[in-house]
């Protein structure tokens, strides 16, 4: 196959490929085994989630959106109803916001834990995807506990928190965590220390850090290049302000950095739920809430474990939003890889990819870029238009 | 592939195939819109608490190395025809496990613009595992019912019959086409 190009090839992956278990198609374009060029073609798992908010009411839409991601479905919950909340002008009261605070703590510990073992198998090291996962089954069962689900869990409610922490449970997470504190530091011992392991990830994907303000990079992939930027910290949001974190920075920018900070967010989080079981508040768990919402927009961000996560919600005084508009943290991410893909061996992307994070069901969103129509506000006829050309 | 010697030994041959296929399926797994939490699912019982490794089943990265077909989520407008070629690659007798509740009937994403419903509307489903998503229980436990009734001898005989070519654009059709090769026999 060469051609007067000489070794350039283009390397087509996806969607159904076996390094990541959801569906997108990337290009790269190579030189031999460099890569001097990368395309991604998203969509594949964009379901009109923001559309179909506007058939349901808001209690309804906010079991839909909890299922834009099923690794961070707490996040995206919270920042709905923190959003809604603020249009009722009604507050939880402090120990929903705690418990809120609480479940979104764990489900970071489970988010890392479980990229700790994709990252680890990417490169190869399957017995740290195996030890990672195995211990990630301790708060899968405390969350299990909790709420119910180990998964998509549906603790918040519009006005506070479904589930309450007795006595037993907060033992059982206590215990749970100290078990977890132990591997989690034998796990930055590994990703610091193993020879084979550092020769995928020291000095590999670097981005420094003003490619990462450029290509707007979040998250703990920002982080990992020293822009210290972390929403439960500069806005603090439920009782974030009650229980304060400690950013975790790096300035390395390659992989190993992007490791050692999600490792050490784990123990930020250990930190965060002791504090918030030392003090929680007692009281009510849910304060009433209208079924109309009053008119108005509002804007909601909260920290999700892959970075920022953006809401814009709009009511226009009924029972259903006008519109919800989802930023998830893997778009702005994704830039990052398609630039840091350039001039590394193609042996690499899957580990570059898998370095930030990436969660392909929260990222299949609509966008538009300006310029493409004259309007940014599509009617449902001119997006039908596209969604019939774009097909045919 | 049909290997139909007609000779003595052929019952002997179709036992050794059904212990063979029962002992060791091969997976793949298909995300076609869904929220990641049935996937993580499906990849926590590969992983040391719940080990679907002990029945044979392996994961598999290619659709021609792969057996049985696991899909998650509801099957989206994009990955609609990728699901359909990825079943066409996958050799005969070839099955079909819906994990969670969007792929058994959209679920919540059921009237989205872009979903087109659960995964029998594309394709022929053998084996359905409700939930939202799933414990690894509950997926170890479809699998293992598929794998009995691959014991039986009831479904890999119907599917053997069929013709490949057909056993594409519409699951309906496919379903009709396979019932009446099992009548022909």
């Amino acid at each position: 196959m060469q051609s007067q190009q000489g070794n350039k090839f283009t390397i087509p992956i996806g969607p159904q490929h076996p390094a990541l278990k959801e569906p997108e198609h990337f290009e790269f374009n190579v030189d031999g085994e460099l890569v001097t060029g990368a395309s991604v073609r998203l969509g594949y798992v964009h379901r009109g989630i923001e559309k179909g908010t506007e058939n349901r009411s808001f209690v309804q839409s906010m079991y839909l959106l909890e299922r834009v991601c099923g690794i961070c479905s707490h996040v995206h919950a919270t920042a709905f109803c923190l959003g809604v909340e603020r249009l009722a002008e009604i507050e939880a009261p402090p120990r929903a916001q705690a418990i809120r605070v609480l479940v979104a703590e764990l489900e970071r510990i489970h988010s890392h834990m479980l990229w700790l073992g994709v990252g680890a198998h990417e490169a190869g090291f399957d017995t740290l995807f195996m030890y990672s996962w195995r211990d990630r089954e301790t708060v899968l069962n405390l969350l299990e506990d909790i709420t119910g689900n180990r998964i998509n869990y549906s603790t918040n409610v519009l006005g506070g928190v479904k589930c309450d922490i007795d006595r037993e449970q907060a033992a059982a997470i206590r215990q749970g965590l100290d078990f977890l504190e132990e591997r989690t530091t034998h796990y930055l011992d590994v990703v610091t220390s193993d020879m084979m392991f550092l020769r995928r990830t020291r000095g590999v994907g670097v981005m420094t850090y003003d490619e990462s303000q450029r290509l707007g990079a979040v998250g703990p992939t920002a982080r990992a290049s020293g822009v210290a930027r972390d929403l439960r910290v500069d806005a603090a949001y439920a009782a974030y302000d009650k229980y304060p974190v400690n950013l975790v920075t790096e300035t390395a920018g390659d992989l190993e950095a992007r490791f050692v900070v999600r490792i050490k967010e784990l123990f930020e989080s250990f930190r965060v739920i002791r504090a918030v079981l030392d003090d929680l508040p007692e009281g009510d768990l849910t304060t009433r809430m209208p079924r109309r919402v009053k008119e108005g927009d509002t804007i909601s961000r909260v920290e999700a474990p892959r970075g920022e996560l953006f809401y814009y919600i709009k009511s226009n005084g009924t029972d259903t939003a006008e519109r919800v508009k989802v930023r998830t943290p893997t778009l702005p991410n994704m830039a990052s890889v398609l630039t840091l893909a350039v001039g590394h061996q193609l042996a690499d992307m899957p580990m570059i990819l898998v370095g930030i994070d990436p969660c392909f069901s929260c990222n299949d969103r609509m966008v538009s870029v300006k310029g493409t129509l004259d309007s940014q506000c599509w009617t449902w006829e001119q997006l039908r238009q596209y969604g019939i050309e774009y097909y045919r | 592939m049909t290997l139909n010697l007609d000779k003595p030994w052929q019952p002997v041959l179709d036992k050794i195939k059904t212990w063979a296929r029962i002992n060791s399926p091969w997976a793949i797994h298909f995300n076609s819109g869904s929220c990641n939490g049935c996937d993580i699912e499906i990849l926590a019982t590969l992983t040391p608490r719940y080990d679907l490794e002990r029945f044979g089943v392996k994961l598999q990265g290619s659709p021609r190395h792969a057996d049985i077909l696991i899909c998650t989520g509801p099957v989206t407008r994009q990955a609609r025809d990728r699901l359909v070629r990825i079943y066409e690659q996958m050799p005969e007798p070839k099955f079909v496990v819906a994990v969670g509740s969007c792929a058994l009937s959209g679920g919540v994403f059921q009237g989205c613009y872009n979903v087109m419903g659960g995964i029998d509307k594309v394709l022929p489903v053998d084996a359905y595992i409700p939930g939202c998503p799933p414990r690894p229980e509950a997926i170890i436990d479809g699998l293992v019912k598929l794998l009995t009734q691959l014991q039986e001898g009831a479904a890999p005989e119907q599917n053997e019959g069929e013709n490949t070519s057909a056993a594409a654009v519409e699951g309906a059709e496919i379903q009709l086409d396979a019932q009446a090769n099992g009548e022909a026999k």
